[in-house]
């Protein structure tokens, strides 16, 4: 039982590394984007600031990148229903995405932080560390269920572009890129109905760059999980009584 | 032992389609059934229902005995879908490796690659593949389990002759260690020269089930039409002969052997003229056996 999860994982891990329209936006873009903003432009403290937002920008892309397109073009062209045709546990296909959304998650989080350490000289106390860490890929679930979500109401092309889109527009009205505090005050009541402020929110309390309640965050995050895995289900239900020629 | 895979009195609609009607149908072991039809007859969900991708709306469908539906009974099957995408960026080799993890008692690797003739390719990305060899990974895929019950859907289309051949031989050879093989085609040539048992199936019904020379007769026959004194009738009774009809001044026989009856038309009617011989396709076939059920 144990062997099939951990081989489904090892390849979900592999097919995804060699993926460059993978690899390049979920792992490049945070790490170039934090050696540019935060240590070759940074103000003073953006280097630590940004390790928060743009770490919860790489783990969000990772997440629905890695589920919302990959469920959606595995379902959408064919290639689960094979594997489904096999005695494969389902737990094994959902786990070994997962897993790896989080092993991403946790690469990204680990870069940023050593580029952080070593070229910004960013300083946290030993504690913080690893809440910092913990959080930002523990951060990783609610947007695998989005993009599970996605995946299952999406098509096979059109999954790439809707996560784009949400990816991005949420990422950015949710204060991943500017902090939250210099955008208009409108979109400041709006931020925080999407799941990356709250994340965001949460991983900037932790290095102590924000005020307010971690607990209400983390509340807010478990919610928006339970949401889409519900919506996910409805999507999946719709999904199995379809005809497949 | 457990009949490897029966279906029983299966109904299944998809809205107002009615994709497989009242369909019984049994796959033996050492046997290969060849489901023939054209597209949308309902080959796709037969092979759906065996594997447990869908569910039955009445009827039943059972695999050694169990449902499908529970991913663990489907251990002794193995099955070649058609696919639209497989993942590109994974190795012959280790599509082969994490397959086999899903199964009790895979068969070597090595064994694998050997029977689906991908050696030397152990190492190639999926996408790395021509269209021939992404076929026989698909086939590894299938039979790395070493199942005892193979379902094939639509196995070797778009191949080309050789790779077809290479495909059939590997078919013949589980068939000959006693595995049961259900097969979609729509090519009655490939039905022919695999199958011990043809099952001819249109809009969800089973039109016709007999052995390949049976279907043959009925289903690969010529088509003579002439003008002709003879009576219908007189006809029908004369040896090859399926049916004959008149339309007017023309007769159209159909027959599983036109030199035979031609022979015996001119022989018979000395003043028969329009002779006209072609064969009756498939397509024809289907039709006029469907004709026969209605």
């Amino acid at each position: 039982m144990m062997r099939v999860h951990l081989l489904e994982l090892k390849y979900e891990f592999l097919k995804m590394f060699r993926l460059p329209a993978y690899v390049i936006p979920t792992l490049a873009f945070p790490l170039i984007f934090y050696l540019f903003f935060g240590l070759a432009f940074g103000q003073k403290g953006a280097a630590s600031y940004l390790i928060a937002t743009y770490g919860a920008f790489g783990v969000i892309g990772a997440s629905l990148f890695g589920f919302g397109v990959s469920v959606a073009v595995e379902r959408g062209q064919g290639w689960l229903q094979v594997k489904r045709a096999t005695p494969m546990p389902l737990s094994a296909w959902f786990g070994a995405k997962i897993g790896m959304a989080l092993l991403f998650s946790s690469i990204i989080v680990a870069c940023l932080s050593l580029l952080g350490i070593f070229l910004g000289g960013v300083h946290f106390a030993p504690t913080v560390w690893p809440l910092l860490f913990i959080a930002l890929v523990a951060g990783a679930l609610p947007f695998c269920a989005l993009g599970l979500m996605i995946g299952y109401f999406a098509g096979p092309n059109s999954a790439p572009a809707i996560v784009n889109i949400v990816y991005l527009r949420m990422s950015f009205l949710s204060g991943l890129w500017i902090p939250i505090e210099f955008m208009p005050k409108f979109l400041q009541k709006i931020a925080p109905v999407l799941p990356p402020f709250h994340l965001s929110q949460l991983a900037l309390i932790i290095i102590g760059a924000a005020k307010g309640s971690a607990i209400v965050h983390i509340l807010a995050l478990v919610a928006f999980t339970l949401l889409f895995l519900v919506l996910a289900t409805i999507a999946y239900r719709r999904d199995e009584g379809k005809v497949y020629g | 032992m457990n009949t490897p895979a029966e279906l029983n009195g299966v109904t299944k609609r998809f809205g107002k389609t009615v994709a497989l009607d009242s369909v019984t149908l049994t796959i033996r072991p050492a046997g290969l059934v060849a489901l023939l039809g054209p597209n949308g007859a309902g080959k796709t969900t037969a092979v759906r229902l065996l594997l447990g991708l869908t569910r039955v709306d009445s009827g039943s469908v059972s695999v050694f005995g169990l449902d499908p539906r529970r991913p663990r009974n489907r251990v002794r099957t193995g099955a070649m879908l058609q696919v639209g995408r497989v993942p590109e960026t994974l190795r012959v080799a280790e599509h082969i490796d994490l397959f086999s993890s899903y199964y009790s008692d895979p068969l070597p690797n090595a064994e694998v690659i050997a029977i689906a003739s991908l050696r030397g390719l152990e190492r190639r990305l999926f996408g790395e593949l021509s269209g021939g060899q992404k076929q026989r990974l698909l086939f590894a895929l299938a039979i790395c389990g070493n199942p005892d019950l193979l379902i094939l859907d639509e196995p070797t289309v778009g191949l080309d002759v050789d790779a077809r051949r290479g495909i059939w031989e590997q078919i013949r050879r589980f068939v000959g260690k006693g595995g049961a093989v259900l097969l979609t085609t729509h090519y009655l040539q490939e039905a022919d020269s695999l199958a011990d048992r043809i099952i001819v199936i249109d809009h969800g019904r089973i039109i016709a089930e007999g052995s390949p020379a049976e279907i043959k007769t009925r289903v690969s026959g010529k088509r003579i039409r002439c003008s002709t004194a003879l009576p219908p009738e007189q006809l029908t009774a004369l040896p090859f002969v399926t049916s004959a009809t008149r339309d007017g001044a023309i007769t159209e026989v159909l027959t599983s052997n036109g030199e035979a009856v031609v022979r015996e038309l001119l022989a018979r009617d000395r003043s028969l003229s329009n002779l006209e011989v072609t064969s009756a396709g498939l397509e024809e076939a289907f039709l006029s056996l469907t004709k026969e059920v209605a």
